[in-house]
């Protein structure tokens, strides 16, 4: 007796649960291997998923077991030259020959696995949030969508659901036909037995009342004005769901290619940031040295100019694009600039006025990084003032690569309230 | 003449195993093999993974340790750095036996010989089987061991749950009964009575701990007041039973953990012989498919291309080598007890005198129901083999600074090599004999291990972890002795719970 069952159409993620469990249980090494990873490697990789390696013996299951040492006595296949009594050095390490071969994962190789994009920027976003101002202006920030809600009786032409009108007057003939129809059927078979009796008065009664009843069947409308329906339409409030992201980059000569590289960095990471709030991100990239020009993604990281530096038109040529393609209120707003902190001395100010003035009432936020080890310019102390009045306003100096992800988190720390 | 070939291509379908099936059993039941009813069922490769990480069972409580071996499994497989099992067979009553969709008809129907008919027959008649698992039941304990879990979990928190299962995980090993026989509980019952268990087993415990005494004495003075009376091997029973601070819940869980460890002791304990036993029978079956014209000459060669990967033995100095492979030692005892029976030599005569030129049906039937690996080796190991191995014994003692070569397969060195191989699969030797010892009941409650040193073979440093581990379960501290075989101390471990 044999009973063959296809379980292929069964759930094949059994073990996702326990893959959850294990990793929420190991929620801090893997937090720690993760940012380890974004040190390690080009960050624009992280937009996939990630392979992880944590030490083995963070996560192993003891069990009392014997060390090596004391008498052991192994018996091992595929002797060819050894006799009785013949000696021979211990090998290094436990795995050797000598030992058992499976001494059970004693070693420090690490546990590899992959996470999931999402799995990984969770991770690796952990904690961070975007401001709180942030929020409030996004509850007001309301747009209205238009959704489908079912069917009405009336609309404009152009809404007629056709099959679901079609479906409402064949239901509409079937009802409102059944009586007659029924009451011919009986008045046919009468007739069929009137014609046998002979019976010539009832015949012609007979042919008389089907030829009416005919005539009532074909009088009800194929479809009725009573038949129609229309898409109906509602109109929901939602919040913007769009955001453009400014990146400003400062290109003079001093930006060396390794600051262009730590920029881009800090840019890819907020970017990938806004994606988990924002359903649609535009990016627009500014770059400039003494004037400021918009440009592509390529043009922005990997053309090379040299020159003096004027921050400030680079701020105005961002107010203008805001002003033309992205009001305020149809869409949230946020800029990072990089810069290593050169400045006409002149423009500073200007800077600061620029910003307190014009631009920082229209964004949600906007983060300024300095990729310098030296000593901070005028640049930067003009922005310290705009920092103390100006809650949505962050600036930060970053050292070498591996300070973007402090510096990151640093930025967009949740806010306890 | 027409053609008797029950397929001509690759390709598998519902219909051919059926007809695959219908053969096997056929000639599994002219050879003799008796086995529960076959449930079948096909599943792919993901399914196959899942199955791999839950020790093979259809049904397990969730626990983050079977996502690591998960995660295990799917990375190395990702990477192609192993293939997956071709089957896994369940000991339950219908057996079931999982065939991947990715198998060719001749890999089917090898699984089909192999687990459904090989493995299931075995699991049906080997005495460590039949006095130790419950082959009706152990689905429906599943079940309800996952339930109750579950239950748990939403009652006291995954956190919770998940402290005690890594405690009883890590003392799985010493959670079973080595001697003694349990007691046999349908899963009907064990729902029925647990919760009655539960009450009692707290009074139990109370009872236990209410004999505080008024003054304290000596606790070196235990004499008759020694608990318990004599040492237990089963840690976790003992657990289970006179952890003073445990919830009832909690031991429940203790049991559960305890019953699982219980059910899969047999397979631990048979490794050789089981796969041996398997390895046999598709081997003689589908060359009896072969022989009756049933199978073409294709399907037989890329049979036996299958069977020598699995069988295959790389020799002790090459880089494939990872110890005796399971597969060919029990596969050649099997067959060699079969020559022995059917073939024997004066040397055979000499050394077997009670199954040389016996029926060898009968003999086989005998090894396979009536021993475990170390007993089955140390019975039937036959000095050729030992030749045809080239098995030789390697003596490390960490006194001295050179390995010694203490046994080759000469008329000297037989019975040390087939003493020292079957200890080499005897539970009891690869793992510490750790026993519960001592529990100071008047005193601080303190829990005494005894580690009885065998050869000089000292502990692992999880032995740190490990305490931890019981003195989680415990509740008080707990002591670990390591005492040599004279019963001298020789150090003790420690985990100190303040209260």
């Amino acid at each position: 007796m044999v009973q063959v069952i296809d379980r292929r159409l069964n759930g094949k993620n059994k073990s996702a649960v326990n893959r959850r469990r294990f990793i929420r249980r190991f929620r801090n090494q893997i937090k720690k291997a993760v940012e380890e990873a974004v040190n390690e490697r080009s960050i624009t990789d992280i937009d996939s998923g990630e392979k992880i390696n944590i030490p083995t013996r963070d996560i192993s299951e003891p069990v009392f077991r014997h060390d090596t040492g004391g008498e052991r006595d192994s018996v091992h296949p595929g002797n060819r030259e050894f006799i009785p009594g013949d000696k021979f050095k211990r090998p290094s390490g436990s795995a050797g020959k000598g030992g058992k071969a499976s001494n059970s994962g004693e070693g420090e190789d690490d546990f590899t696995f992959n996470l999931s994009r999402e799995e990984f920027l969770d991770l690796f976003f952990e904690g961070l949030a975007l401001p709180d101002l942030v929020k409030t202006q996004l509850a007001t920030n309301v747009e209205h969508r238009k959704i489908r809600a079912g069917y009405t009786r009336d609309g404009v032409p152009t809404n007629i659901n056709v099959i679901r009108s079609l479906k409402g007057a064949l239901a509409r003939r079937i009802a409102l036909r059944g009586p007659y129809v029924k009451r011919m059927q009986e008045a046919k078979q009468e007739l069929e037995d009137a014609t046998e009796e002979n019976n010539q008065d009832l015949t012609l009664e007979l042919e008389d009342e089907i030829r009416h009843l005919k005539k009532r069947i074909s009088a009800i409308p194929f479809i009725d004005s009573f038949d129609l329906h229309y898409n109906n339409r509602i109109k929901i409030p939602r919040p913007t769901a769009q955001a453009v992201m400014f990146c400003i980059m400062d290109v003079s000569g001093s930006m060396d290619e390794a600051r262009k590289d730590i920029a881009k960095r800090f840019f890819i990471m907020l970017y990938l940031f806004l994606t988990r709030s924002y359903e649609r991100i535009e990016v627009v990239y500014i770059r400039h040295h003494t004037t400021a020009k918009e440009v592509d993604e390529d043009e922005f990281f990997h053309s090379r100019e040299t020159g003096g530096t004027v921050v400030s038109s680079a701020l105005e040529l961002m107010h203008e694009i805001i002003r033309e393609r992205y009001p305020s209120n149809d869409w949230n707003i946020y800029a990072a600039q990089a810069s290593d902190g050169d400045n006409w001395n002149d423009d500073s100010p200007k800077c600061r006025a620029l910003l307190t003035e014009k631009i920082l009432p229209l964004l949600q936020y906007y983060a300024y990084v300095e990729i310098t080890p030296d000593e901070h310019q005028r640049l930067w102390h003009e922005f310290q003032t705009v920092k103390e009045t100006n809650r949505n306003f962050a600036i930060k100096r970053i050292d070498e690569p591996a300070d973007i992800y402090p510096v990151f988190r640093k930025l967009f720390r949740k806010k306890v309230a | 003449m027409t053609s008797k070939l029950l397929s001509e291509t690759s390709e598998w379908t519902f219909d051919l195993i059926l007809r695959y099936e219908k053969e096997i059993a056929r000639i599994a039941a002219n050879f003799g093999l008796d086995t529960y009813p076959n449930q079948i069922e096909i599943i792919t490769s993901e399914q196959m993974m899942d199955a791999y990480s839950s020790v093979g069972m259809p049904v397990g409580y969730k626990h983050w340790s079977f996502g690591k071996h998960f995660l295990n499994v799917e990375q190395r497989y990702k990477r192609g750095q192993m293939g997956l099992a071709y089957e896994i067979v369940i000991n339950s009553n219908p057996c079931i036996a999982y065939l991947m969709e990715e198998n060719t008809m001749m890999m089917q129907a090898l699984v089909l010989a192999h687990a459904a008919y090989g493995h299931n027959s075995f699991f049906k008649n080997n005495y460590l089987f039949q006095a130790w698992t419950n082959a009706d039941a152990i689905i429906d304990y599943m079940i309800f061991a996952k339930n109750y879990i579950a239950e748990c979990e939403q009652r006291y928190g995954e956190e919770k749950v998940e402290l005690i299962l890594d405690s009883c995980h890590a003392l799985m090993n010493y959670g079973v009964d080595r001697y003694k026989r349990p007691p046999r509980l349908s899963a009907n019952e064990e729902r029925l009575r647990q919760s009655e268990r539960e009450e009692y087993l707290q009074s139990q415990v109370n009872q236990l701990w209410r004999t505080i005494p008024k003054k304290k004495k000596d606790p070196k003075h235990e004499g008759e007041n020694c608990f318990p009376r004599e040492p237990q091997e089963n840690i976790l029973y003992f657990i289970e039973k006179n952890a003073p601070l445990l919830e009832p819940w909690q031991r429940e869980i203790v049991r559960i953990v305890r019953k699982i460890a219980q059910y899969f002791y047999p397979q631990r304990q048979t490794q050789v012989m089981n796969e041996g036993w398997a390895t046999f029978w598709h081997y003689t079956i589908m060359n009896q498919l072969y022989d009756e014209g049933l199978v073409s000459d294709g399907f037989i060669i890329e049979f036996l291309q299958t069977h020598t990967n699995v069988v295959s033995q790389p020799p002790f100095d090459s880089p494939h080598y990872s110890g005796i492979n399971p597969y060919n030692l029990g596969y050649s005892m099997m067959s060699d007890i079969r020559r022995i029976c059917e073939a024997p030599d004066d040397e055979d005569h000499l050394w077997f005198p009670e199954i040389a030129g016996s029926d060898w049906k009968e003999t086989l039937d005998f090894a396979m129901k009536n021993f475990k690996d170390e007993s089955f080796i140390a019975q039937f190991l036959s000095p050729r083999l030992i030749r045809e191995m080239k098995l030789f014994s390697v003596l490390d003692d960490d006194r001295k600074r050179k390995l010694e070569v203490s046994a080759i397969h000469d008329e000297r060195g037989y019975r040390r090599i087939r003493r020292s191989l079957a200890n080499q699969y005897n539970l009891g030797n690869n793992e510490p004999d750790i026993q519960v010892y001592n529990v100071n009941i008047k005193g601080d409650r303190a829990l005494t291990l005894r580690h009885k040193q065998d050869k000089r073979k000292p502990l692992h440093k999880t032995v740190h972890e490990m305490l931890k581990h019981l003195s989680r379960l415990w509740g008080f501290t707990v002591k670990l002795e390591t005492v040599d075989t004279n019963g001298r101390s020789l150090n003790t471990h420690e985990c100190v719970v303040k209260h």
